[in-house]
């Protein structure tokens, strides 16, 4: 083709990335890799291969990892751990820092081999995935350096095992390593066996740091080498990005083992357009939500809606404007679209979309590459809220899109979904877009934009797109833990008896559901007695109906939710004035079932903790992150939802208090199992709810048996999370129930807490997310 | 007749001919709804040049397009016939000789010559027989606050004396007032003083506050009649921006949408290095699409522009970077 025939043609021609240097790189690692372990390369075993998805090519031969690899690389972790946090954040920030650098002096290097390796553009390994890795090192290495003075009480978890996806292979690194090395963890990382390339390189950068042997280790291999990972005794905690089925496992073969567990899933998140946005830009904010990366993105912007009476000409818009995407050689960097990961990735994409037998669908009209793993831009318009491809992540270039007509109409659509990682609002309207932000089920919302990542706001999601932040300072908590050391938890029995009661006339305790007393469903009570033998009180059995009847009635109360903070404080003191009131009548119950003398100081103590959360309730603010961005990112504080909680066996009136007070005071609505021997403190508590104002549903209260209560409580589909403090220990069946709908968990592993302990700052974390709400702006 | 005018011009294309714009009634609902996202359209525009590149002969072959498309400009205040004359020569020969022969471009030629008024009659006949369009800067150019009556009259003279384009300037005020009304009235009333020239209004995007406005002012502009909208008159702090020329192309995009009917886009000011280029046109291929990539329906406003793109040039066919010097100046 002559100059002049191109002047006519004005084609683009290709513009390829040299791959030279990349395939160089690994020629001289003798293109077989064997695992980094102890600051080592263990001897490659050929086990596997390494191809480009783009044209097929082996780019190296891969070694699987066996349990006496994992055990090795836990067993250097485990050796290097206690040095490496003794090194102190400023030592360790030191060495973040040199990795960055080290990324940066490398940066090409590890785009070119990360397109490689994935099939995504080199334009955005470069412009993306690379630049957001080295972000995250430097930010970490601040955060190393800040951890002394500024999160005094924390320490490390002690050694990570991280397992991570193909479709952001060096990023997910990043993200992972960055913060765990920060705070004085030691990581063992496992890459995905289709991807393990960028990671064999960032264990050369490692060696080049000079990072003290065993603080980093890379195991590769599939999926047995990430279970013998999560079953490791010696890990102290799993975190995952990846698929929610691949979680849900984890989170039932984690249950129980005491491993911290932070899980980082899929994602059907929706692009909301309102009538007044600026529609051009709005399309070109889809092209980076669901284009981006060939629409391998767990929060890819899959699920388009629009505002009706816009629909068509969004539309018409939206697929000229795919037309113009440019799928091919991921190298060249004129290209928008790559190869998707593999041929099975491809063929589950593919069979998706035939299987769809709704709406109409549309491929964008490109130039389809011959060879590799390419799928066209796709969509899908008209589908019903019940459509598979509605509810089901595609993991591919593939956008379904469905309309609304009112703000309420598409959050309720934007919600009807299992998951919870992302969303985007386009509006021109101020009061719109951030009106709609704070009802979104999302862990992340960007306002007028997509797909915006930084090392300083958080990431992650909510319902079943896992738990867990990345980023930020929130991010931190998912590598640390509270100082100090736990006890073991002691059984709390009550006593036994065959007596009549004191006082003849029988006052008769009930369950406390929606604002009302209930008698138990079931129809049991069970005596309480007090050390003499004497009968106190006969407390309801609650069962799982019971329990049914207060999320529903918890569920309705989503008005508390919505109170200020300072309107909650109100009704917080209000509850301590009616029990303070009434403190000698509580001391002389507590005293009664427990036989003890400390009743007074145990009001006294659960009216402290009623002030303190009222004094919260307006002031646990959340934080504008300093993203680099013209414009903010919201990192606000919102309820975790409802909230049910096993209260502790040993302080009946105090134990409840400290898990109700905090969690409402945050705006959630709680379902209480009152302590199991000593319940009758809290069925007396109710009488002062009733007198203070609290909303029917905000608090619910049963009585009877834990273990009877925590299996319903971890499987019922309604509940945001569930909490043990029982002396019972039933951390492992909770954890395990709560894995098919992967709901929050918060057990105590067998150990005791003492109640005479102000933990109100923990279960202020523990009952609110943070949303990273993203706004850009500027006129 | 335009025909004949516009074919003379680019002799060296296959030119498909366009009707000219004739505006349409004042559609102020359609004016309020525009919107323009200044953030969402800067994230496009920053990545544009990321996602997009052309190397070796592609190179070179959209630089000899961006040549085809530029109005070399002279507007000071010390042009003479003399000075006027040396640009119309480099008009009609924009690169050296030994480059466009092996370049295979033999007979390329600039897109137009923009000068003041008092500069069109030697423009004219430095260019005679080129088929070279001359374009005068009108209505009072640069701030267009001179009485409406001798604006109208200075339109009509720069058309005597052989402009074939007029570069107006708007009324800015009516913009930022929001008097889409007069502004309407006023670039409807310059295009019946234009004739069979053709007009280009000139928004002075740098003095409009907003792309929002940008992208009001632009639909108003082409209602109106424009033949092209062009940001800048040179003059302004800030002229030509790639924000500004994506919200102005999506303008041309809807109304091309609604009416059929296709105009034109002229960046001024700003643009001079040969990297700049590439991307606009870029940005012209990716939003308006390849039809537009002709000198009949862009053209870049600009004088330092192409001794940039003759070095790359030079640079392409030798292997060798090149020096100003090298190249004759205009």
């Amino acid at each position: 083709m002559t100059i002049k025939d191109i002047f006519q043609s004005m084609d683009y021609g290709p513009a390829p990335e040299n791959a030279g240097d990349a395939l160089a790189w690994i020629i001289d690692q003798g293109a077989r890799f064997g695992h980094f372990i102890d600051g080592d390369w263990t001897a490659a075993t050929d086990d596997f291969l390494s191809q480009n998805p783009a044209n097929g090519e082996t780019l190296a031969k891969l070694s699987q990892a066996t349990p006496e690899d994992v055990d090795a690389a836990v067993a250097a972790a485990r050796k290097a751990q206690g040095k490496w946090a003794k090194l102190g954040g400023h030592a360790r920030a030191r060495y973040l820092y040199a990795i960055a650098r080290l990324l940066q002096k490398h940066a090409r290097l590890f785009a070119v081999l990360e397109t490689l390796d994935n099939g995504k553009p080199i334009r955005e390994s470069r412009d993306i995935d690379v630049p957001l890795a080295q972000r995250h090192f430097y930010y970490h290495a601040g955060m190393a350096d800040l951890m002394q003075s500024d999160l005094p009480d924390r320490e490390p978890l002690g050694v990570c095992g991280q397992i991570i996806p193909w479709n952001f292979p060096l990023l997910m690194l990043a993200w992972k390593i960055a913060p765990a090395l920060a705070m004085g963890n030691t990581a063992v990382l496992k890459p995905a066996e289709q991807t393990s390339l960028t990671a064999l390189l960032f264990a050369d950068i490692c060696q080049q740091a000079g990072l003290p042997k065993g603080v980093v280790n890379i195991v590769t291999g599939d999926g047995p080498v990430g279970e013998k990972i999560v079953a490791h005794p010696d890990i102290d905690k799993i975190a995952f990005t990846g698929s929610t089925e691949v979680g849900r496992k984890i989170r039932t073969a984690t249950a129980g083992s005491g491993k911290a567990l932070t899980l980082e899933l899929g994602g059907k998140s929706p692009f909301i357009v309102f009538d007044d946005a600026d529609i051009d830009s709005a399309i070109e904010g889809l092209v980076d939500a669901i284009w981006f990366n060939q629409g391998e993105v767990c929060c890819a912007g899959s699920r388009l809606l629009v505002q009706e009476g816009i629909a068509d000409r969004f539309h018409r818009k939206l697929k000229a404007r795919m037309d113009r995407l440019r799928l091919g050689n991921p190298l060249d960097k004129c290209i928008d679209v790559g190869a998707l990961i593999d041929a099975t990735q491809r063929a589950r994409i593919s069979d998706m979309v035939d299987a769809c037998t709704e709406g109409e669908t549309y491929r964008a009209d490109v130039d389809m590459p011959v060879e590799g793993h390419f799928y066209p831009p796709t969509l899908i318009t008209g589908l019903s809220p019940s459509a598979p491809l509605m509810q089901e992540e595609i993991f591919g270039p593939v956008l379904v899109s469905a309309t609304f007509r009112t703000p309420t109409e598409a959050v309720a659509l934007a919600n009807n979904t299992r998951y919870g990682l992302a969303a985007s609002v386009w509006s021109e309207n101020i009061n719109l877009a951030l009106g709609i932000a704070p009802q979104l089920a999302a862990g992340v919302v960007w306002i007028n934009g997509s797909n915006m990542f930084d090392a300083a706001a958080g990431f992650g999601g909510l319902r079943e797109s896992g738990f867990g932040r990345e980023g930020g300072w929130e991010g931190l908590a998912a590598y640390t833990k509270p100082k100090g050391k736990t006890k073991p938890l002691a059984p709390v029995e009550g006593f036994k008896g065959k007596g009549a009661p004191d006082d003849a006339l029988d006052r008769t305790a009930k369950l406390y559901i929606g604002g009302k007393q209930a008698r138990p469903d079931g129809g049991y009570s069970r005596a309480v007695y007090g050390r003499n033998g004497n009968l106190l009180g006969q407390a309801p059995l609650a069962n799982r109906k019971d329990l049914r009847n207060a999320v529903e009635a918890a569920r309705g109360a989503k008005g508390w939710s919505a109170m200020s903070g300072h309107q909650r404080a109100q009704v917080l003191y209000y509850i301590a004035e009616n029990l303070s009131a009434r403190s000698g009548e509580f001391a002389s119950r507590i005293n009664a079932m427990t036989g003890g003398r400390s009743g007074a100081k145990e009001v006294e103590a659960s009216l402290r903790r009623l002030f303190t959360a009222a004094a919260w309730a307006d002031k646990y603010d959340g934080q504008v992150h300093g993203v680099p961005i013209r414009g903010v990112a919201l990192a606000v504080k919102e309820p975790v939802g409802v909230i049910a909680a096993l209260c502790p066996d040993d302080a009946s009136l105090l134990g409840l208090v400290s898990v109700m007070a905090p969690a409402i005071a945050m705006g959630n609505r709680v379902i209480l199992a009152a302590s199991e021997p000593f319940p009758l403190a809290a069925t007396d508590f109710y009488q002062v709810l009733e007198t203070s104002d609290v909303p029917g549903g905000v608090v619910n209260i049963l009585t009877g048996a834990h273990k009877d209560l925590a299996t319903p409580m971890a499987g019922h589909l309604d509940i945001d999370a569930v909490w043990s403090f029982s002396s019972t220990d039933l951390s492992a069946s909770i954890e395990h129930e709560s894995a098919g709908k992967l709901k929050r968990t918060w057990v105590n592993n067998a150990s005791a807490r003492d109640w005479s302990n102000d933990h109100t700052r923990a279960f202020l974390e523990a009952s609110t997310e943070v949303k990273n709400i993203w706004i850009p702006y500027g006129e | 007749m335009t025909a004949t005018r516009i074919s003379d011009t680019t002799q060296h294309l296959p030119q498909t001919l366009e009707a000219r714009n004739p505006g349409m009634p004042l559609d102020l609902d359609w004016v309020r709804r525009a919107a323009a996202n200044t953030s969402a359209i800067e994230r496009r525009v920053a990545a544009l040049p990321g996602r997009r590149s052309v190397k070796k002969d592609h190179q070179a072959a959209w630089l000899c397009k961006a040549i085809s498309c530029i109005d070399l400009t002279t507007l000071s205040g010390d042009d003479t016939p003399g000075r006027v004359a040396r640009l119309c020569a480099k008009a009609r020969h924009p690169v050296r000789p030994d480059l466009l022969a092996a370049l295979g471009m033999e007979g390329l030629t600039v897109g137009a010559v923009c000068v003041y008024h008092e500069m069109i009659a030697p423009a004219v006949s430095a260019l005679q027989g080129s088929g070279l369009p001359v374009a005068a800067v009108s209505t009072g150019f640069p701030a267009g606050l001179s009485p409406f009556n001798l604006r109208l009259a200075e339109i009509g003279a720069s058309v005597d004396a052989g402009a074939s384009e007029i570069d107006i300037v708007i009324s800015r005020r009516h913009v930022l007032t929001g008097d889409w009304q007069a502004l309407y009235d006023e670039v409807r009333a310059f295009r019946e003083a234009c004739g069979n020239a053709h007009i280009k209004t000139i928004l002075a995007t740098g003095e409009l506050g907003s792309l929002r406005n940008v992208a009001r002012a632009s639909l108003v502009c082409m209602m109106a009649g424009a033949d092209f909208i062009k940001t800048s008159t040179g003059k302004e702090s800030v002229n030509a921006t790639l924000p500004v020329s994506l919200v102005m192309i999506r303008a041309i995009r809807d109304y091309f949408d609604r009416t059929g009917h296709r105009v034109g886009y002229k960046p001024a000011g700003g643009i001079s290095k040969a990297k700049d280029a590439l991307i606009y046109l870029s940005l012209i291929k990716e939003e308006l699409g390849h039809r537009w990539l002709q000198p009949d329906l862009f053209r870049f406003g600009a004088s330092s522009l192409l001794g940039d793109i003759e070095r790359q040039l030079e640079h392409h066919v030798t292997g060798q970077y090149s020096a100003s010097y090298r190249h004759p100046i205009g």
